[in-house]
């Protein structure tokens, strides 16, 4: 099995209210060297090899359905042979 | 004139929108549920509003994969009249059916108020009972309404007239222009927030949504209807 690690965040142009709740929190706490936090999405997929290129097969469902890349960007990596 | 409401997981103003068409505009009206895979007996298509899936992932995501959208598109592309409500709005972005995307409320509150729309556009098969510019009262209730697109759709909005209801006084969820709903270029198919089946009586706070199942029904009958 090959375990992909994906990652959805809010893309640059699109105002994040929760990060900035967060920023202004960790601030209050004097961490003042924080100076953005931006709030994403994990996801974890199991996938079974097969004859279809991984990278394909996932750049599509991330395309159709894990992202929205109207305000999402995506990126994942592909981590080879999970034992079960 | 016979509408479906079309009916998710998880949606939970499929009974108002029931209620509103039948009882109040007095037309036929039928649940469908989302497994359904035929929508050709039906004049007008209805998303209600809810948490379909329970808003897993984003809101309407999943719902958009379901067989019914498939022919939710078939009719939209056949020029019937398609209206998605607060969830349903969410499925309709996510179907690609219209522009755009829901972001949380600013705020990052669940709103849930009567707020004054302007009817920016009265001329779609949606608005046309309204005058030009009337301000009504709906209510709205959402945690994410928040309208955003990039630059380009927003000024093809403008452009076409596509945005038809603006939030009049304040911005509640912070969308882009105050948008609260907007139509496809074709003008078949409208995505709102706010609930306009929640308004079709006086008893309910305000009658105002009326007027826009009204018109739909006026313009099937214009088209379809022949007067001897």
């Amino acid at each position: 099995m090959i375990k992909v690690k994906v990652h959805v965040t809010l893309r640059e142009s699109v105002l994040d209210p929760q990060g900035t709740v967060v920023k202004n929190s960790l601030h209050a706490m004097n961490y003042h060297e924080v100076q953005d936090v931006r709030i994403g999405k994990y996801l974890e997929l199991l996938i079974e090899p097969s004859d279809r290129p991984i990278e394909e097969a996932v750049k599509e469902m991330c395309e159709k359905l894990l992202a929205n890349t109207v305000i999402e960007n995506y990126e994942f990596e592909v981590e080879e042979a999970v034992t079960q | 004139m016979k509408f479906a409401v079309i009916v998710f997981p998880g949606s939970n103003c499929d009974i108002d929108m029931y209620h509103a068409v039948k009882d109040e505009l007095g037309e036929e009206v039928e649940y469908v549920w989302h497994d359904e895979a035929d929508l050709e007996q039906f004049d007008g298509i209805l998303l209600p509003g809810g948490f379909s899936y329970g808003d897993y992932l984003r809101s309407g995501s999943i719902a958009r994969f379901s067989n019914v959208m498939n022919e939710v598109v078939k009719a939209a592309e056949a020029g019937k009249p398609v209206l998605g409500v607060c969830n349903g709005f969410q499925i309709l972005l996510e179907s690609g059916l219209l522009p755009g995307a829901m972001l949380r409320n600013q705020g990052l509150k669940f709103i849930c108020r009567p707020v004054e729309l302007e009817v920016v556009n009265n001329e779609t098969m949606f608005t046309k009972a309204y005058q030009p510019n009337e301000r009504i009262t709906v209510p709205v209730a959402h945690g994410e309404g928040n309208y955003f697109c990039d630059e380009e759709t927003l000024k093809q909005l403008e452009k076409n007239n596509q945005i038809v209801f603006r939030y009049a006084n304040d911005n509640p969820n912070g969308s882009l222009l105050s948008i609260a709903g907007i139509t496809n270029e074709k003008g078949n198919v409208l995505g709102m927030m706010p609930h306009p089946e929640r308004a079709v009586d006086k008893l309910l706070g305000s009658a105002d949504g009326l007027k826009l199942f009204q018109s739909i029904v006026k313009h099937w009958r214009d088209s379809h209807v022949v007067t001897a």
